[in-house]
């Protein structure tokens, strides 16, 4: 296989990245207004639009790969439930601000590492982008890990909530390294690093802010729920796409 | 929360060479928190380079009510500029 040729895998694997961009964006993007105070709110929504910004380009690319007539905008809004190919944990509910500072980390973490192996790809689309988004990524870890260590070494309260919500979210996580079949196909093909490759890595950093948060982990070997990747969703997904995709389906085609 | 976070007053330095701005005051638990949030709050439209924060209760200000004792003297101290002397004509530079 050659770089850019648009086989299947690479559509859904395209796709797969921008839907994961896209959700978490939609989910921080409803803390606007409702942030713990005004610093985090910024700071939330924030992050949500750079990851906004990264999915429009990875809808672009995947719109240029699928080449059927949809737009960028198409795929973002006009797909069913089972046409995303995010992973489950970004679609899970803001919860409290310990439950979206737990995700955020966990996501946070993984996200950094991949994009350190996706710069060196062979697909300069995926290559360039990853520069950028490299340089974001590494702001919104250093925020997530800061809350992290901050909550668990805060008051009784904090670290209560910030530890259930990471026992909540763990069977969320395996499934970020748990490479689904178009993932093990190009990574056969020497385009991408398998995402397993990074699951040591990812457990060293997640462990060690752990810790100095005077938190603990859930077992490694934890069941873990899989299935996003493949667009077998939570329940939560519906009611997330129900919201986001409301003007384009009442007004089809609206700008502003 | 923010009820018993202390207020600190945030500096930005725009462009190298420049110096450092008043721009604002924000809420934090502590200094490095008070940097990122000011990260987020100030230098979004990429208005700076480098962040100062300092414990809004560390700045000590003036009285406005000493205005008048303090600054109205030196109007008519206009000695005090270079430009009140000529310059001899045979110094060059200066």
């Amino acid at each position: 296989m050659t770089a850019n040729q648009p086989t299947p895998a690479l559509q859904h694997y395209v796709l797969h990245l921008a839907d994961t961009h896209l959700i978490l964006g939609q989910r921080l993007g409803e803390w606007c207004g409702h942030g713990p105070v005004l610093e985090q709110d910024i700071a939330l929504t924030n992050i949500g639009l750079d990851l906004l910004g990264q999915a429009t380009t990875l809808y672009e690319y995947a719109a240029t790969l699928i080449a059927d007539g949809r737009t960028a905008d198409d795929l973002a809004f006009l797909r069913r439930e089972h046409e995303y190919y995010n992973a489950l944990l970004v679609e899970q509910p803001n919860g409290d601000f310990g439950v979206t500072v737990a995700r955020q980390f966990f996501f946070d973490t993984f996200q950094q590492l991949f994009l350190q192996g996706l710069i060196h790809s062979s697909d300069v689309v995926l290559a360039g982008m990853a520069e950028k988004a490299l340089k974001e990524a590494t702001y919104h870890l250093k925020w997530s890990s800061e809350w992290i260590i901050r909550l668990g070494d805060g008051t009784d309260e904090s670290h209560r909530r910030i530890q259930k919500a990471l026992n909540e979210l763990w069977m969320y996580t395996g499934e970020l390294t748990t490479p689904a079949p178009y993932e093990t196909e190009l990574a056969e093909a020497g385009y991408i690093h398998n995402p397993a490759t990074l699951r040591e890595r990812w457990m060293e950093h997640v462990k060690q802010v752990v810790t100095e948060a005077t938190l603990t982990l859930p077992p490694a070997d934890a069941w873990m729920n899989q299935g996003g990747k493949t667009g077998r969703h939570t329940e939560h997904l519906g009611y997330l796409l129900t919201e986001m995709q409301y003007m384009q389906r009442t007004y089809p085609g609206m700008k502003w | 929360m923010s009820a018993t976070w202390p207020l600190w007053e945030v500096f930005i330095r725009s462009r190298q060479g420049l110096d450092h701005k008043h721009v604002g005051s924000l809420h934090a638990a502590d200094a490095q928190m008070a940097i990122a949030n000011a990260r987020d709050v100030y230098t979004r439209r990429m208005e700076g380079v480098s962040i100062w924060v300092v414990l809004s209760g560390n700045i000590h200000a003036s009285s406005p009510d000493d205005a008048g004792s303090f600054y109205d003297p030196a109007e008519d101290k206009v000695y005090r500029h270079p430009t009140f002397y000529e310059v001899p004509e045979e110094v060059k530079n200066m």
